[in-house]
């Protein structure tokens, strides 16, 4: 399983780990993982808008923190749940660099099993690490 | 059992961790709690008001209500006071939904007359008011129309249509933290908040319809005060959320701001980056207290749009005007905010900088900024249950002055969210309820799951242990009869 939702940590909150061997699909299934929070049935999301996105951070960290909240930001300001399709992670001018093609469609209460909504990304137990798999993230959001 | 062995009991309602327990600590961290509660808690509530301790400016005590629980940063239900002058201000110590808070609302008709009506009205506010993962208001308005919201709060809805003067009246400041500006917020924030006036959200926000039962009045001359008695089994309506997207955007920005600045401008170390900071009177520090204040007066804009649907559909179903319905505010009370308050330390009066975090407001009688009215019975509050156990009124005691005038500001959570999805199912609960008398309407059922009774502590206990520790004096319970979630 490319990630799993965790009890153990913030109990008003939602608490995942997510790993991968690669960054690029640490990224996607962490997406996966916080859009889930808000549509159970991930399935039922037809991708018919796409946006495409650069973020640039210090750290793969900081930049994974910047991604889910852009996904956040997507979903308050236009309404739309995005899942991520081609995920590209390489070294940057003053860090890292994410290039992404998100693709979805407006939330429709009518066809979504939809869940809780996400606020925030937060720094409880936030945490991207090297395993000897390859990749892991412990996130928590705020609900 | 987490309760740590330097736990001191000190009275029935009140623990202390000394300053020797963390390194670091600055003043002693303190839990109200009866002694059931205490050991209920979990073990991240005494790692975080102990951390809390250690923030520069802390005064006193950091502090922890009976409802505290796991948070971000600072505890649910955390407390801290910070000297301006040498302080600092912490986006973890106010949360990420500013001003998340609680209305409670009279109205003149009884359980008899409402029952009939029951399920119309709660579709009725279901259909009306936008709930849910996405939901957007129905205030169509421009950015720059935003920021007039976030700068006039109550005000704007006053000269919008959606408000009276009562309704000002018997809000914190008004509904406007003067000193709100516009300025101190990102293009981000404005599009994220600018469609969302107006709508309650999810997770443990609510719009819950509740009974007044005579053998649930603690404090008849109390309650009398505040507007109760006036009918026997006298409908009322409480409803929580905050400032939606808005106020997260807020939040975030101004701790990745903090993040970068903290250590390497102000050489502030914390012993957890949740915790990140500036000081008080630095550039950053007082351009996140404007862009809070614009938070907080969105959140209440936000509650007073949702007064007017409610007032809206109370009309609509009752085919009466909302002033022969009675529908008036008692009080709106503010959960996560940090403000500017003058308070007795070593007998002097003294500007603190009091952070509360999923805690209630409670002054006692005679304290500057009570309405009128409420100059003698202290400020009314109110402290939401779960949707199945039923809430609380309660007022401010003089005896609050240690805890600077705070309390509990829910039951707060024993069971993880993740738990409750697994323990329990929302169409069956849902169903459940209905047996009991609760008529509840919802978007999400696996949200409606998260927010069952049982994933929530006793709130019976949880008041009991504020009036016991002198913080909060029961006037009556409420009873739910409908609710509408996100």
């Amino acid at each position: 399983m490319p990630y799993q939702y965790r009890g153990d940590i913030a109990h008003a909150d939602v608490a995942f780990d997510a790993w991968a061997p690669t960054l690029d699909e640490l990224f996607r299934e962490a997406a996966r993982a916080t859009m889930h929070v808000m549509v159970e049935n991930l399935e039922q999301v037809r991708h018919v808008q796409s946006i495409e996105l650069t973020l640039e951070q210090e750290n793969e960290e900081m930049l994974l923190f910047d991604f889910l909240n852009e996904l956040i930001f997507y979903k308050d300001a236009r309404r739309l749940i995005l899942l991520p399709g081609a995920v590209s992670i390489s070294p940057g001018d003053v860090g890292v660099t994410i290039r992404a093609t998100l693709s979805g469609e407006e939330i429709d209460p009518g066809r979504h099993e939809v869940g809780t909504d996400v606020k925030a990304v937060t720094m409880l137990r936030y945490g991207v690490e090297r395993v000897a798999q390859g990749w892991r993230a412990t996130v928590v959001l705020d609900v | 059992m987490n309760v740590p062995a330097a736990l001191k009991r000190i009275s029935d309602t009140i623990w202390e961790l000394p300053v020797s327990y963390k390194e670091g600590m600055l003043v002693p961290a303190r839990i109200v709690a009866s002694e059931k509660l205490v050991k209920e808690m979990d073990a991240g509530v005494f790692e975080q008001v102990s951390n809390v301790a250690t923030l520069p400016g802390i005064q006193r005590y950091a502090y922890c209500m009976p409802d505290g629980h796991w948070g971000y940063g600072f505890p649910i239900g955390g407390v801290a006071a910070m000297d301006p002058r040498s302080g600092v201000i912490s986006p973890g110590g106010i949360g990420f939904d500013i001003n998340c808070g609680m209305r409670l609302v009279l109205t003149s008709l009884t359980a008899e007359q409402v029952q009939p009506k029951l399920h119309q009205l709660v579709d009725r506010l279901f259909a009306r008011i936008p709930t849910g993962v996405g939901c957007h208001g129905f205030i169509k308005m421009k950015g720059d129309d935003f920021r007039s919201v976030v700068q006039q709060g109550s005000r704007w809805c006053l000269k919008n249509g959606f408000a009276n003067q009562q309704d000002l009246e018997m809000t914190e400041e008004g509904g406007c933290f003067p000193g709100a500006d516009a300025t101190h917020i990102s293009d981000k924030a404005v599009e994220r908040g600018y469609n969302q006036l107006g709508t309650l959200g999810s997770g443990n926000h609510y719009c819950e319809i509740q009974v007044v039962q005579p053998q649930n009045i603690m404090d008849p001359e109390l309650a009398g005060s505040f507007g109760l008695t006036t009918v026997p089994n006298q409908v009322v309506i409480m409803f929580h959320c905050g400032s939606r997207g808005f106020g997260h955007q807020v939040a975030t920005d101004y701790l990745k701001l903090f993040l970068s600045v903290m250590e390497r401008k102000y050489g502030i170390k914390i012993v957890d980056r949740e915790l990140a900071c500036a000081p008080f009177h630095s550039p950053e520090g007082q351009a996140y207290f404007s862009a809070m204040k614009c938070a907080v007066n969105m959140a209440f804009a936000n509650r007073q749009v949702i007064l007017h649907r409610i007032r809206e559909v109370f009309s609509d179903v009752f085919h009466a005007s909302p002033d022969d319905l009675g529908l008036r505010m008692v009080y709106d009370v503010a959960h996560n905010t940090a403000k500017l308050e003058k308070h007795l330390v070593n007998g002097s009066s003294k500007e603190l900088l009091v952070h509360r975090k999923g805690s209630t407001r409670a002054f006692g009688p005679g304290l500057p900024g009570l309405p009128e009215c409420y100059q003698k019975t202290g400020q009314p509050v109110i402290i939401g249950g779960s949707m199945e156990t039923g809430s609380y009124l309660l007022a401010g005691m003089a005896t609050g002055a240690d805890a600077w005038y705070t309390t509990a500001h829910g039951s707060g959570r024993t069971m993880s969210r993740h738990e409750a999805k697994k323990k329990f199912r929302g169409d069956k609960l849902q169903r459940e309820m209905e047996q009991r008398g609760i008529y509840v309407r919802t978007d999400s059922f696996g949200g409606l799951a998260e927010e069952a009774g049982a994933a929530y502590k006793n709130i019976d206990e949880v008041v009991e242990a504020t009036e016991l520790a002198g913080l909060s004096k029961r006037v009556a319970r409420l009873v739910p009869i409908g609710n509408i979630k996100g």
